[in-house]
């Protein structure tokens, strides 16, 4: 059972961040307060370090953390009780103790079963942390920092704010989760699709965040993405009749599978085209196709659902050259029905030109253009200048290169466009 | 928990016609019905034009008024509902129904209900005038 290789510390490091979320969650509903859980919950952690790695770790470390952090929430309750003179606040305690000492750790297990009646305290707190009257920012912080057990330090590195900032920032998410009254359940059916969409816009940006690359950490990047498949995982097995959280657990799995690839040894961004395909990670790719083929069955589509096709058709296929254009340009096609956007017109006209060539292509291209929605989008000035070049409309095609430049601050992507416009016999900036 | 629903909007620049003014007073009828029967309802009123809005600050010692809002915006507060609501769920859903919502915005804010010393200080505040 004991894996040889990884250090036993990090081991309880580990598994504590995995199964922590729901005793933080559980905590939160029966103290109806975030900050007395988490305190309860690191006490927990401190203990679980302390013991696991000489002993062991537990056969049921879910039950064992809730089960510990329950009992240190008591504790704290009652110290807190020496010093509370009010006899309501006391009243309050002692009904919160009495439910504390009633939870079941090995129930909130079964919560997790899909035929289960009960509703996994996680979900209430994801609905919480996601509520769309919080700002963006918070959402994120809030999800990441309770239920990805992610420290303050870890998310302010990851989104490269300093410290105080997002301490402030989810100070401020808190009280305002009390004081406005945003409340801790999952929605009501008629409410649900559209708070569920809002939940998956969140861990979708979470993944994104860990997916981009831009700046920052690289490993705490990889731990993002890591967190934000690890809690989609968590919403399928909690909402698994829900096409969409399948959808988007395929599509984070199909765009992991590339992550080796996707960057060179200095950091530069590996176009797709020349990514080496060997080296893509096949247990996520046939994960990724196995959950994309069972919720298509479902025949409730979804833009993740989409979008994981067309990764999909990316992912098993040997080269550039030998990719499905033609389905994936049909993929755009009904996505830009589903969800209007000139940026996925934008890649439709990409497929379509490696699909019926660059002029085809490049008639879409130039539409999404006139519309002017994309004029400060550099990678709607590369993609025309590439097309342009490919027609042998190479002094067009050097001005677009150009406008592309000017709206890039990235070294490497500047320096591959340097080196186009270059080839096209023109003068650079 | 209480919240209060402010109502903002476009002001007119002249009275609608009939049957808009008609239409609208139908339409806040029906919600102002529909949130009674709910058992949400606690308070609701339409409010004046801004222009016939007074601002007061004590300024050195003195009171100062001024004509018009605290604040000119695009869109001026024209009313208010104080209701009763579980959570803000459903605070945000009762507020999507106002037919203002469909226009202007409605600000929801909960209530501060203020901890028991405030209200023994009123009480002893009110007592000290009936005494004095």
């Amino acid at each position: 059972m004991t894996v040889r290789s990884e250090d036993p510390v990090a081991v309880a490091e580990r598994l504590f961040r995995e199964e922590q979320g729901r005793a933080v969650a559980t905590l939160i509903r029966v103290l109806g307060d975030f900050d007395l859980a988490e305190e309860a919950v690191q006490d927990a952690y401190i203990t679980a370090l302390e013991t696991w790695p000489a002993r062991g770790v537990p056969d049921n470390p879910g039950a064992w953390i809730t089960t510990t952090a329950r009992n240190r929430a008591i504790d704290r309750l009652r110290r807190r009780r020496v010093l509370a003179e009010k006899a309501e606040l006391l009243g309050r305690q002692a009904l919160i103790e009495e439910e504390l000492a009633a939870i079941d750790p090995d129930a909130a297990l079964d919560g997790a079963d899909a035929m289960s009646p009960i509703v996994d305290d996680r979900l209430r707190l994801i609905f919480t942390c996601c509520h769309p009257a919080l700002a963006m920012d918070a959402r994120v912080a809030l999800t990441l920092r309770t239920l990805g057990g992610l420290s303050t330090p870890e998310i302010a590195r990851a989104f490269l704010v300093p410290e105080a900032t997002l301490a402030q920032r989810l100070v401020r998410a808190k009280r305002k989760i009390r004081d406005a009254g945003i409340p801790y359940r999952v929605p009501d059916d008629h409410a649900l699709p559209e708070r569920l969409d809002g939940v998956l816009r969140v861990l979708y940006l979470v993944f994104n965040e860990g997916y981009g690359a831009s700046t920052g950490d690289r490993l705490i990047r990889r731990e993002l993405s890591a967190e934000a498949i690890r809690l989609v995982r968590v919403l399928a097995s909690l909402m698994p009749d829900e096409p969409e959280v399948l959808g988007l657990l395929a599509l984070m799995l199909l765009h992991d599978a590339r992550r080796e690839t996707r960057t060179g040894p200095a950091g530069e961004l590996v176009l797709l085209e020349d990514q080496d395909r060997s080296r893509w990670d096949r247990t996520r790719i046939d994960e990724g196709q196995a959950l994309l083929e069972r919720v298509m069955r479902m025949r409730r589509v979804g833009p993740y659902q989409l979008q994981a096709a067309i990764a999909s058709l990316h992912d098993e296929a040997p080269s550039s050259a030998a990719t499905d254009w033609a389905q994936i340009a049909a993929l755009y096609r009904v996505l830009g029905e589903m969800q209007p956007s000139p940026v996925v017109e934008l890649n439709r006209g990409v497929a379509v030109a490696m699909a019926d060539g660059p002029e085809a292509g490049l008639a879409l291209v130039d539409r999404v253009a006139a519309t002017g929605q994309l004029d400060d989008y550099p990678y709607l000035h590369s993609t025309r200048a590439d097309l342009l070049r490919r027609l042998g409309r190479r002094a067009e095609a050097a001005d677009a290169y150009l406008a592309a430049l000017a709206l890039t601050a990235n070294e490497p992507e500047r320096a591959f466009l340097n080196r186009r416009i270059a080839e096209l016999g023109r003068a650079t900036a | 928990m209480r919240y209060l629903l402010l109502i903002y909007g476009r002001e007119l620049e002249e009275a609608p016609p009939d049957d808009v003014a008609a239409a609208s007073h139908a339409a806040y009828a029906a919600f102002s019905a529909d949130v009674k029967a709910r058992g949400l309802f606690l308070a609701g009123e339409a409010l004046t034009p801004t222009s016939t809005a007074t601002t007061v600050r004590i300024r050195d010692g003195e009171i100062v008024t001024t004509d018009g809002p605290f604040a000119e915006t695009k869109e001026a507060l024209g009313g208010f509902y104080l209701i009763e609501a579980r959570d803000l769920d459903e605070a945000i859903e009762t507020a999507a129904k106002i037919p203002a919502a469909q226009e202007g915005s409605i600000e929801v804010r909960p209530i501060w209900e203020l901890p028991a010393e405030y209200a023994m200080a009123e009480a002893a505040a009110s007592e000290a005038r009936a005494g004095g």
